[in-house]
Parts: C-alpha cells; structure tokens; sequence
C-alpha cells in the first residue's frame, strides 16, 4: 500500500505550512498514529529513574495509548514492557505503581518475572492429572511484549522499533547537549499532577514548540518580563527538525515597540507583583539562558523557566482528549533556599500555572473551531515557510513545522 | 468553644459563598497576612511532596492570583458551587484551631454543562485575630491527580 492512497485527509505534497483540520479528528488518522508513531521509530518518556529507586520497583505508564509497566528488576536494570497478559491480555498491572517481586496477572495467576519472561501458569500441568497445557505449550513464547529502553540524563526512554537510532543521536548534539545542561545531575522530584485537555494531542505538541503565542496568549509572561520576543533567543532546531529549543535571555529585555500595539494584549498592564517572591531567582547558568522549552518528539518537553525545572509529557486518551502530566524537578544538591525558589516559581505552570493555564483551554478552543472545517486548513507561515534554526527571532512558527516534518516523514505522507 | 464552632463555621460557609458570588477580591482578607493557600493533590499530599498545584504565601500572592484571574489570564467563562461537609474542629494548645472538612466543587461552564470539578477535604489551621477568624493555612488537598482544563479561581 502506498501512503497515498492509505492516508486520510489530502496533504499538499511537501508543505509542511499546511495542515488539514481532519487531522485532528479523524479516527482512521488517530490509529494509524498509534501505530507508525507511537510503535514507529521514536524514543517515548516512560518515567525518571529517581521513581523507581529500589528493585521491584514498578510504574505503569502509556505510549500511545497502550499500557506499559516500567520496573527495575534485581540486577537494577530497568525493564519496559507492555501491560498485557500474554494469556488474555488483562492489564498485568493494575496499580499506578508499586514494589513485587514478580508480575503476577490476577486473572489466572501468570507470573512473569522483572524482564516480562513468562515464570508461571496456574495449574499448567492441570489437576489431578486433567486438564492443563498441551505439552507443546512453550512459557518462552508467551512473554510480556518487551520495549527497548534507553536512560539519558535520569529520564527513561522506551521505543519498539528496532529501528530508532540510539537516544544521543536521535536528539542531536545540540539538543542532547542542552539536556545535558538542565538534567545531567542528579534529580530531586518536587511533586506532580496532571491537566485534561479536550482536544487532539497533535495540538499540544504544537503549542509547546509555538514561540508566537506564548507571549501573546500568556500575557503574565510580557507582563513581569518573564519571557518576551524582545529579549535575545533563539529556535533551535534538530537535524531534522523533530525537536526543538526556545530559550530567551532575560537581561537583554529591550522592550520593542511592537509590544505597546494596541492589539497586543499581553502588555495591557504593567503591575508590580504585591507577592514579589513568586518571582524571586538566581542566574543559575553561565550562558544568560533564564527561559526555555524543549521539546522532544513525539510527546516531551522539558521547560527551565527562570529556576523552574519540569518535565512535561502528555499522553493521548481518544482522538480529542490528551492527558497532559506536570512533573517538578529540582537537584538533589539544591540549597533549602533553591528549593523554595524553585517551589515559588511552580506557580508559573502547570494546570493553575499563570503562564500556562491557557494552554488548558486555547488547544480546546482549536479543536472547537475546526469542528465541520475537516477539509480546510491550518495556515503556518510565520517566519518563512522552511523548517531551520531560527538565531535572531522566536516570531515564528519554525518549529511547528518541524514537527509537522517529523510527523509526516514517520506516517508516510509526502 | 461552642461559640468558636459556631463563628468558624459561619466563615467556612462565608469563604465559599465569597467564591461561588465571585467576589474573588475578598479572598485574601480571609487569611492572616502572613497565610499560607495550597491546593495539592492526595498523591503529592501523601508523599510529602513541595508542589503541588499552587501554592501562595501571604495576602500579596493571593491578591496576585485574583488580578491574574481578572486581568492576565485568558479561560472560558465558568462559575463554581461549593458543596461544604461539615467540619471537624480541634483547638490546640496555642490557642489555633485545626479544622477537617470536605468539599465538592460544581462547575458549571458558559454552555451550560455542570458537572462535578474537584473533591477533596481542606485542612485548616484557623485563628482569632482581633476576634475575627483567619486561616493561617488553608491546605486544599484533592482527591485526584488530573485537573479537568484548568484551574483559575479559588477553591
């Protein structure tokens, strides 16, 4: 079959500024996606090695929308395996997460070990001499279905293509690096929560690689100087322009007079915080870097505004509803002062984040308008019509269209 | 105490019907000035976690929020009801009172679809401040780990 004929939707050929609006609300689309992306050549989060401290130590999670149990057997190998009895498929796990020394399925009693290899059948060789197995049943062809896992900087990989690159060159020196900058220390959790959003989860990796509207949406951002389009940054892009980095630098503020246009919401007020420890900081790098957002495809992100550290991954439930997760970080060096700071500024995000919680409504607001708009278009030519680094500019839709060149390339579309 | 039970009653109610009638500018009277607002999931509240949802110190965090929600953030017209159960009231032996209470939070969105927010329990450390009660803490904990959309006004 070829991608043509197959693919829902018409998709000009090679125009990564368009997008059919069906694509996010077409069913035949949404599970093809299941399998070319999420089964496809991608690394997708699983959880933070700091969560599964001790052996035994499981997490169930979801790639695509199929269950998975993450869990660190007894050599403190981390294993990843679909939770999916190879009896009946029941779920293997049932407990968000937790400390066995073996899965145990508690339909039947299969037990499978920390690695997933089958260990036990309840009454396999029946009872009383009746019943049981055939002979030729082989516990070595019933395993959980296993996941390759990579750890890169405490978080843990999992990907069930043979063909995806190792995790370094999957993200690139440039991206990889600055991961390396945020997380290649170890890791303190602060806390978690999650944010439903009614719409497709192609909209929210779209949102967090949008540079344009996150000073335009989120006006508490221009307000307090948090991030602005006029202070220095810059768009980074992957070699093939799957992730992506937005950084901006606080001290080089200039305050453009774009930003006092009176269409610009976002500068309608200029008001002095009466709590200004919601803001209060340290330069905790050499390289003037105080905001970023990194993306890594298909549904990550890591976010370092001003000293918070997070993690962001989000988790499709139905073809219009994703399950966005928050998870706060800090380092297990940080001072009890850091740690306040970093507590502080978890205001910013997250589901009552007052720079973020837009976002919990705005990726809805699209998926309203485009309802009966199948056939039409997104329009995403902001800063050219190419998918390259952007050095001087963060007014641009640049790493939109990277992730549209990353989608298209792994589903098959020209 | 009966008396006592009775006022902190009356200012539990007070809080809520203050959010429910959407005079948010309110909100921070009802905390001492140096007061503490959590709102925090079961989970996080469990594991002795530091983030939780949001979290503000002092009066000037509060009005903060209330001009953010007036003025900064954008989000769908919505309304909240408060469903309060009744309190468990303790006086310690600093003279506060640690009160328990549950509640259930109705939201009703701009197309008319209501439905059941938030649940949880407040757990508060409430004292008399010129014979007026003040939450010292007000500690939000919700049931469950997954916010519908966002958060934006109070609970």
């Amino acid at each position: 079959m070829t991608a043509d004929n197959a693919m829902p939707l018409h998709w000009p050929e090679g125009d990564v500024t368009r997008v059919p609006y069906g694509a996010y609300s077409d069913p035949e689309l949404y599970a093809l996606e299941q399998q070319r992306i999420f089964r496809g050549p991608v690394w997708n989060f699983l959880c933070l090695e700091v969560q599964l401290p001790n052996a035994g130590d499981y997490r169930t999670t979801f790639v695509g929308e199929m269950p998975v149990i993450v869990v660190r057997d007894e050599n403190g190998v981390i294993n990843a395996m679909v939770n999916r009895c190879a009896h009946k498929g029941a779920l293997v796990c049932h407990k968000e997460r937790g400390n066995s020394r073996s899965l145990t399925c508690i339909y039947h009693s299969w037990s499978y070990d920390l690695r997933g290899k089958l260990e036990g059948v309840a009454f396999a060789k029946g009872v009383r001499g009746k019943g049981g197995m055939p002979a030729d049943f082989d516990p070595g062809l019933r395993e959980l279905e296993p996941l390759r896992v990579e750890i890169f900087c405490g978080l843990v990989f999992g990907t069930f293509s043979p063909e995806t690159e190792p995790f370094e060159a999957y993200m690139g020196d440039a991206i990889g690096g600055f991961m390396k900058r945020n997380l290649n220390r170890p890791l303190r959790l602060l806390g978690s929560h999650s944010q439903i959003l009614h719409n497709n989860w192609k909209l929210y990796a779209e949102n967090l690689r949008d540079s344009y509207h996150a000073t335009l949406l989120h006006t508490f951002y221009s307000a307090f100087n948090i991030n602005r389009l006029d202070m220095e940054g810059a768009i980074t892009l992957s070699q093939k322009g799957w992730h992506s980095i937005s950084h901006a630098k606080r001290a080089t503020l200039r305050a453009d007079k774009e930003y006092k246009g009176a269409n610009v919401h976002a500068t309608k007020s200029d008001s002095k915080l009466a709590g200004p420890q919601l803001l209060k900081s340290w330069e905790e790098f050499d390289d003037g870097i105080t905001h970023s957002i990194q993306t890594i495809f298909p549904t990550a992100a890591v976010q370092f505004i001003l000293n918070s550290l997070a993690f962001r991954f989000f988790v499709p439930r139905g073809v219009d509803k994703t399950e966005l997760f928050w998870i706060y970080l800090g380092y297990a060096d940080d001072t009890p002062e850091q740690t306040r700071m970093r507590v502080m500024q978890s205001n910013l995000t997250g589901a009552a984040g007052l720079v973020s919680l837009e976002d919990g409504c705005i990726n809805e607001f699209v998926q309203r308008g485009v309802r009966g708009s199948e056939t039409h278009s997104a329009f995403m030519e902001m800063g050219g019509r190419d998918v390259a680094s952007s050095e001087g500019s963060r007014a641009t839709e640049v790493a939109v269209r990277g992730f549209w060149q990353g989608y298209r390339e792994i589903m098959g579309i020209a | 105490m009966n008396d006592a039970r009775a006022r902190i009653e009356d200012f539990l109610s007070d809080y809520v019907h203050m959010i429910d009638d959407d005079r948010l500018e309110e909100w921070p009277e009802y905390f001492t000035p140096d007061g503490l607002y959590q709102i925090t999931t079961q989970e996080n509240y469990q594991a002795d976690l530091l983030v939780g949802i949001l979290s503000c110190e002092g009066r000037g965090m509060m009005s903060d929020r209330v001009w953010a929600a007036r003025e900064a953030n954008i989000y769908e017209p919505h309304r909240y009801c408060h469903l309060l159960g009744r309190p468990r009231i303790d006086k310690e032996d600093t003279g506060a009172y640690r009160v328990r209470a549950n509640f259930t939070v109705v939201r009703t969105m701009q197309n008319g679809d209501t439905g059941i927010f938030v649940s949880g329990k407040y757990l508060d450390r409430i004292v008399f401040e010129d014979g007026e009660p003040k939450l010292k803490e007000r500690r939000v904990i919700l049931d469950s780990r997954r916010v519908d959309i966002l958060i934006v006004y109070p609970i």
